[in-house]
């Protein structure tokens, strides 16, 4: 009777692995065929964003972070889904498509530092920590802040430093910073955040809802401190259909 | 048992049903978004028509328990109204994510099923009333509208007095109270034991009421601010026009300056977050005294029309949180009139907040009002420096298109041009909006601002327009009179110095545009171009969205929907497409089309039932003729009800006040009518009645579209009280007609084919449903004018089909 019992153990537990690793490769399948789909999305969308291809080291970052890792248990499933999904508290983890989108407008380079507000989930964290040097996240949220931190210490991202507080005043200790991408929503650009943006630097700013983003605003500093914006939609829609 | 129809039992279950209805759509529109509560009400009407089915079926078994039966479906309907709203606002239903997930629209469809279920006990009760005593059925029909109308008032009242979902509780205690008056009008046996259960339920219901509490969606802009560290609700005040709240949080404060220049050196000081139904209503800004604490508030695209002259006096209009009457008299306005439609926010920025925002409305020059923006300036003689209207919709639901169903009188052709008549020469009209890409609101309130000069006799519309951006706002200046040099020199310099763009000013070039803010096409200065220039209608035409501009008779500015587009906005779901989706216009033709399938399931099923029991011997009694008339009845009252709220809406000014009063009055002469009619019904001769009725309906419907205007306009200075009086009276005919055709039709088959009386009420059930939702498509498309002519059409075919022969 014990040793059925210990084979029975045995058994579970060797299904248990079996069944992961199952999993495991079905994730890297699903993540495989969600980059291809990305490609052809942007592909689709070349002519608004001046590109046919996103930068290599973006989906790269994108190819390698497990996004199921950052989303909730019930949602796992449709973790590859390119869709948003929500992660409690009333956050959202992104669409995959626009956070390629977004990545990639920042121009990252691996020397960068990166300032982030609004860490959510740790996803778009865990794809910059994959491109850059540092990067630093401030939520507001504390529990968000908390598992974001539990996951992304668990998946090995400790070139990402977060924090829990008011991202309005950014991150003043570790500024300036190469980039910094808000995903808090914002009716206005906070005037601390535009000073710790190093000249030449770029800021990102999606507008919209949890799960609609309507546009995004990309905040560029020039050399001499000027400020300029670009109001790109993420995608391609041009509101005339008529020859002009 | 008593032969007297217990009239007093269904007065009061008519009122606590129409109470549940309006309280319902309070509640939606707190814990959901409005179109959404407007769509969930609709199916859940359909509790009516499946009441029809179930009681085409089990009629004849109910009528012979008639009291017991009565006593039942009344004691349900009460018992499931807090309890079914309550378990309905625990489903957790993402409007957001429909169009991604399937499941949300299994947790739609629970949502329905569990609120048509009171719906369904209330006409179960009061269908086999009409079944029962059909003799009299002209003063059961007259209690059930009377009762419905006074129902109407009283919650009205019941919102001022009680938060919504005790509101909602004391609706439950009323309705548990209609047992205690059956019990009595019935002459009931135990009437005491009836009247000891039903206390100890109203009780139970109070003491739930008191204890329950709403459950706001976790992505509504209230849920998001309460989730942060330090965030409470400091305020909270209600009334029939929503439910407002103060949020203060000491350690991450709310900041809010929309749109505020790249360039400010400076947020906003300590704000308050101010919010209704849970949207966000802008802040409470604090004026400690400190000018250089305010900076932001000239770093706004609103702030432009300061810099180019003097502007007293200034009108205000939509004054909310106050941060415009700040911005105002931080411009050394010297004169400023502040409106607000809403009297609770009015006292919370009166008194409540008047010392942490430095005394705004006590200063000298500066004045708060409470009214609506349209009847306030109509009823004024003074000439405007300056008439402001800032962000009127919050972000986040200007953003999702939800706005694209609810009438809005600020922004028609005839609003543009009413404030144009009250400038003084050299006088501005000022309109901030949040900028949509591509490009929506800005533009098409830029055509409207070209139609209301056109309309004002201008000949050169572009030479009194100017037009600029920030990455987050718009504002459109209107000028009485041609922008001078200077002017357009000072908006140059306001626009350098804080990066903002021109869009449109006279003498624009296209080398002056698009350097800040950059576009990939300067779509505004283009769209602005092509509006004012001989190929405006082909731009209209080719644009994407509707920008084609409101009206008062049809008043939808946010709707920008446009079919053609949907396809391509569909094919780009998963590449960021949707946020292109105007929700607002597709929910409301979901809703349509779902209330029809439903409503053809619910009215097909009867019709099955009734076959074998089909009365062809009698002539005229078949069953096409009484789903066409009831049908046509159910569909046509709904649409003049509706379509004149929105008339006497110019009329009124106030939304709540115009809906109560119209309502009230149509429901009360209606039963009034109704209960006239019943001499018809004595002598057998209701065809007649009905005949007379609906002349006299078509006949005052006539004289409403024709003369309705010239009398409002002749009695628009009268008092409000007066006014009300005189709309009251204006309907009262025709609401008294219209309470004939339903009962007079209803007693005749009564006596000659008692069986399709469920059909009868089912089908009537289904149409009202119908009715409300395609009487706003329609004015969406066709206006308000053409909804009252359906109307008048509509009865006069009823007439013809009038379902039986006369005795």
């Amino acid at each position: 009777m014990k040793n059925l019992a210990r084979y029975c153990v045995l058994v579970l537990l060797l299904a248990g692995t079996h069944v992961s690793a199952d999993t495991a490769e079905q994730y890297r399948e699903q993540r495989a065929q969600l980059m291809r789909e990305i490609a052809d999305d942007v592909r689709d969308t070349s002519a608004y964003l001046d590109k046919d291809t996103l930068d290599p080291r973006v989906m790269q970052a994108m190819a390698r972070v497990p996004r199921e890792a950052f989303v909730p248990g019930a949602e796992r499933r449709y973790a590859y889904e390119n869709r948003p999904l929500p992660i409690g508290h009333g956050q959202t983890i992104s669409q995959p498509y626009i956070v390629a989108i977004m990545t990639d407008l920042l121009r990252l380079r691996p020397d960068d530092r990166v300032l982030e507000i609004g860490t959510g989930s740790g996803y778009q964290a865990a794809i910059l920590g994959e491109l850059v040097k540092r990067v630093y996240s401030i939520e507001i949220i504390p529990a968000l802040a908390k598992r974001a931190r539990t996951v992304l210490d668990e998946l090995g991202y400790k070139q990402v430093s977060t924090r829990v507080g008011d991202g309005y005043y950014g991150w003043e200790e570790q500024a300036p910073f190469d980039a910094i991408m808000v995903t808090a929503a914002a009716d206005h650009v906070p005037p601390p955040l535009l000073k710790q943006l190093k000249p030449g630097g770029r800021m990102l700013i999606p507008v919209g809802s949890r799960f609609m983003t309507q546009q995004l605003v990309l905040v560029e500093k020039g050399a001499d401190g000027s400020i300029t914006t670009r109001l790109l939609l993420p995608v391609r829609f041009v509101p005339l259909t008529g020859e002009r | 048992m008593a032969d007297r129809p217990p009239v007093m039992t269904i007065a009061l279950l008519s009122g606590a049903a129409l109470g549940y209805e309006i309280l319902l759509i309070r509640l939606f529109s707190i814990i959901q978004w409005h179109h959404f509560a407007y769509m969930i009400i609709s199916l859940a009407l359909l509790g009516y028509g499946a009441s029809g089915t179930f009681l085409a079926v089990t009629q004849q078994r109910f009528l012979r328990h008639y009291p017991r039966t009565l006593l039942l479906n009344l004691a349900l309907f009460a018992l499931s109204t807090l309890p079914c709203f309550l378990l309905a606002q625990r489903i957790h239903f993402n409007p957001e994510e429909m169009l991604w997930k399937w499941q949300e629209a299994l947790r739609l469809a629970m949502i329905y099923l569990l609120l048509s279920l009171p719906f369904f006990f209330a006409a179960n009760s009061i269908a086999l009333t009409l079944a029962r005593y059909r003799s009299t059925i002209t003063r059961v029909y007259a209690a059930d509208l009377i009762g419905a109308g006074a129902g109407s008032l009283a919650v009205l009242l019941l919102l001022y007095l009680l938060p919504p979902l005790q509101a909602l509780s004391a609706l439950s205690a009323a309705a548990i109270a209609c047992l205690i008056f059956a019990a009595v009008e019935l002459r009931l046996q135990r009437q005491l034991w009836i009247a000891a259960g039903a206390l100890l339920l109203i009780a139970a219901a109070v003491w739930f009421g008191m204890n329950a509490r709403l459950v706001l969606s976790p992505y509504k802009a209230l849920s998001q601010a309460l989730r942060v560290d330090g965030a409470h609700i400091v305020n909270q005040r209600y009334s029939p026009l929503a439910l407002v709240e103060v949020v203060e949080n000491a350690i991450i404060p709310p900041r809010y300056a929309p749109g505020m220049s790249l360039n400010s050196p400076a947020g906003p000081p300590q704000q308050l977050g101010l919010y209704a139904d849970g949207n966000s209503l802008g802040a409470i800004t604090r004026d400690s005294g400190k000018p250089e604490t305010l900076q932001f508030l000239d770093q706004l695209t609103s702030a432009l029309p300061y810099h180019l002259q003097q502007q007293d006096p200034v009108l205000v209009v939509g004054a909310g949180g106050g941060m415009d009457v700040l911005q105002a008299v931080y411009e050394h306005a010297r004169q400023v009139d502040a409106v607000e439609l809403n009297p609770q926010v009015t006292n919370l920025l009166g008194h409540d907040y008047a010392d942490f925002t430095g005394g705004l409305y006590q200063r000298p020059g500066v004045r708060l009002h409470t009214a609506e923006a349209r009847g306030f300036i109509s009823s004024r003689e003074t000439k405007y420096g300056l008439i402001q209207l800032s962000l009127q919709d919050s972000a986040g639901a200007a953003s999702a298109g939800l706005y694209a169903l609810s009438e809005n009188y600020l922004y028609t052709t005839e609003a543009l041009t009413e404030y144009l008549q009250h400038l003084r020469p050299g006088g501005y009209l000022a309109i901030t909006q949040w900028i949509k890409l591509p490009p929506r609101d800005t533009l098409k309130l830029f055509v409207t601002a070209i139609d209301a000069l056109r309309a004002s006799g201008v000949d050169q519309p572009g030479t009194r327009l100017m037009l600029i951006r920030g990455w987050q706002t718009s504002t459109l200046l209107v000028r009485k009179g041609a922008f001078t040099a200077g002017e357009i020199r000072a908006m140059q310099l306001f626009c350098r110095a804080r990066a903002f763009d021109v869009a449109w000013y006279p003498g624009i070039g296209a080398t002056d545009v698009n350097h800040y803010n950059r576009l990939r096409e300067p779509y505004f200065y283009l769209g602005a171009r092509a509006l004012l220039g001989p190929d405006r209608q082909v731009f209209l035409d080719d644009y994407k969205f509707n920008l084609q501009p409101a009206t008062d008779d049809q008043p939808y500015f946010h709707n920008f929907f446009k079919w053609s587009t949907l396809r391509e906005i569909l094919h780009l779901r998963d590449r960021g497409g949707l946020p292109l989706l105007e929700t607002g216009y597709p929910v409301i033709v979901a809703t349509l089309v779902q209330a029809t399938v439903l409503s053809l399931v619910l009215i097909l099923l009867p019709l099955a039932a009734t076959k074998r029991a089909e009365r062809d011997d009698s002539g005229a009694v078949t069953r096409l003729r009484v789903v066409a008339y009831f049908a046509g009845i159910g569909l046509a009252f709904l649409f003049l009800e509706i379509a004149l709220i929105q008339k006497f809406m110019r009329f009124l000014h106030h939304p709540v006040f115009t809906a109560a009063v119209i309502l009230a009055s149509f429901l009360l002469f209606a039963g009034l009518g109704s209960f006239r009619s019943r001499r018809y019904s004595t002598l057998g001769n209701q065809r007649a009645g009905v005949l007379r009725a609906i002349s006299g309906i078509v006949l005052t419907g006539v004289a409403y579209l024709l003369l309705l205007d010239h009398l409002f306009s002749w009695l628009s200075a009268w008092p409000a009280v007066a006014r009300m009086l005189v709309s009251s009276l204006l309907i009262a005919p025709l609401a008294f007609f219209m309470g004939a055709p339903f009962p007079l039709a209803l007693s005749s088959l009564g006596k000659q084919a008692a069986d399709m009386m469920p059909l009868a009420w089912g089908v009537n059930g289904c149409a009202s449903v119908l009715s409300a939702v395609l009487a706003t498509l329609l004015a969406i498309h066709f206006g308000f004018v053409t909804v009252v002519v359906l109307a008048l059409m509509l009865y006069s075919l009823s007439a013809l089909a009038f379902p039986v022969k006369s005795a």
